[in-house]
C-alpha cells in the first residue's frame, strides 16, 4: 500500500479495561497492519496487564477484547515488547500472559513466541529505535 | 517541517486539544506543514459542532473551524472512535438510520487509515494526550 517502510511502535501503558486506551489501540494495530510496516508493540506500566491469561469480563459486563493478541501473528504483528520491571512490579511473571504465537515464513513457518521480554533500559533502545511511536 | 499530529482526549476534561492547536498555531506560524490532524479516543468530541461553552471561555470547536479554514488544515476524526460517541456526520447519519448530525464544518470523518497513512507520510508525528 505505500512504498516507504516506517518503524511502527504502538506504545500500551494502561490497564486492558477501566479506559477505553487498550481496546481503541489495538484497533489501530489491526488497521495498521494493513499498511506492510515494520510494527512493534510495546507494554510496560499497567499495560502490561493487557496481556494476562484468563481475562473474564463477564461481571463487568465489558468485551473480553484479549483473545485477539492471539491472532496477531496472522497480522504479521510479531514483536510484542513487555518490559520485565513492569511485570515485577505488578507481581507477574511471563507465565501469567498468554502464550502468544507466530508462524515464522523464513524458517518453515516455526511457530515461535511473539513476546518479548526487556528491561527497562532495553525499552528505551527499542523506542529510540523507531520512526513513529502512537502512545495509548 | 511537515508534522502529522494526533488529539487523543475530548475538550474542557483535558487540554490536550488545546495544546495541539497552540501547537498547530505556532508551527504554521514559522512556516511548517501541518500535514493532518487527527481525532482519537474522546479527542472527536472536539469535532460535534453543538457544544456550547461559556461565552467568557474558549470555544474550542471554533478556533479549530476557523483555523482550518485559513490554512485548509486537513481535520479528521476517526469514524470507529466517533461512531461509539455518537459523532455523525450527514452521510453517517443517512447510511445509520440516524435523525441527526453534529459534525462541525471544517472537520471530516474518516478511517483509521489515515492516522497511519499520517504517520508514514509526515517527518514527525505527535500525540497530545493525557
Amino acid at each position: 500500500m505505500s512504498e516507504i517502510i516506517k518503524k511502527f511502535l504502538y506504545v500500551n501503558r494502561k490497564a486492558p479495561y477501566g479506559t477505553i486506551y487498550a481496546q481503541e489501540s489495538l484497533e489501530v494495530v489491526l488497521i495498521g497492519a494493513a499498511f506492510d510496516q515494520d510494527v512493534s508493540v510495546a507494554f510496560l506500566d499497567d499495560g502490561v496487564f493487557q496481556l494476562t491469561k484468563g481475562q473474564d469480563t463477564t461481571a463487568a459486563g465489558l468485551k473480553n477484547f484479549s483473545p485477539t493478541f492471539r491472532a496477531l501473528g496472522d497480522y504479521e504483528v510479531t514483536k510484542l515488547y513487555v518490559e520485565q520491571e513492569s511485570l515485577d512490579e505488578r507481581g507477574l511473571t511471563l507465565d501469567d500472559l498468554q502464550d502468544i504465537q507466530y508462524e515464522d515464513e523464513d524458517d518453515d513457518y516455526a511457530e515461535k513466541p511473539s513476546i518479548i521480554v526487556v528491561s527497562r533500559a532495553e525499552m528505551a533502545d527499542v523506542m529510540a529505535d523507531q520512526d513513529v511511536i502512537l502512545s495509548f | 517541517m511537515k508534522f502529522g499530529i494526533v488529539v487523543s482526549e475530548g475538550p474542557y476534561t483535558h487540554q490536550a486539544s488545546d495544546s495541539a492547536y497552540n501547537f498547530v498555531k505556532a508551527a504554521l506560524a514559522k512556516g511548517h506543514e501541518i500535514a493532518r490532524v487527527f481525532f482519537y479516543h474522546d479527542g472527536v468530541n472536539v469535532g460535534t459542532r453543538l457544544s456550547i461553552p461559556p461565552q467568557d471561555d474558549r470555544q474550542i470547536q471554533k478556533q479549530w473551524t476557523a483555523l482550518a479554514a485559513e490554512h485548509k488544515l486537513d481535520l479528521v476524526i476517526c469514524i470507529a472512535a466517533a461512531q461509539r460517541r455518537g459523532l455523525l456526520d450527514e452521510n453517517e447519519a443517512t447510511r445509520q438510520g440516524k435523525d441527526a448530525n453534529n459534525i462541525a464544518e471544517g472537520f471530516r470523518i474518516s478511517g483509521l487509515g489515515q492516522l497511519i497513512e499520517m504517520g508514514i507520510q509526515c517527518d514527525r508525528t505527535i500525540t497530545f494526550g493525557d
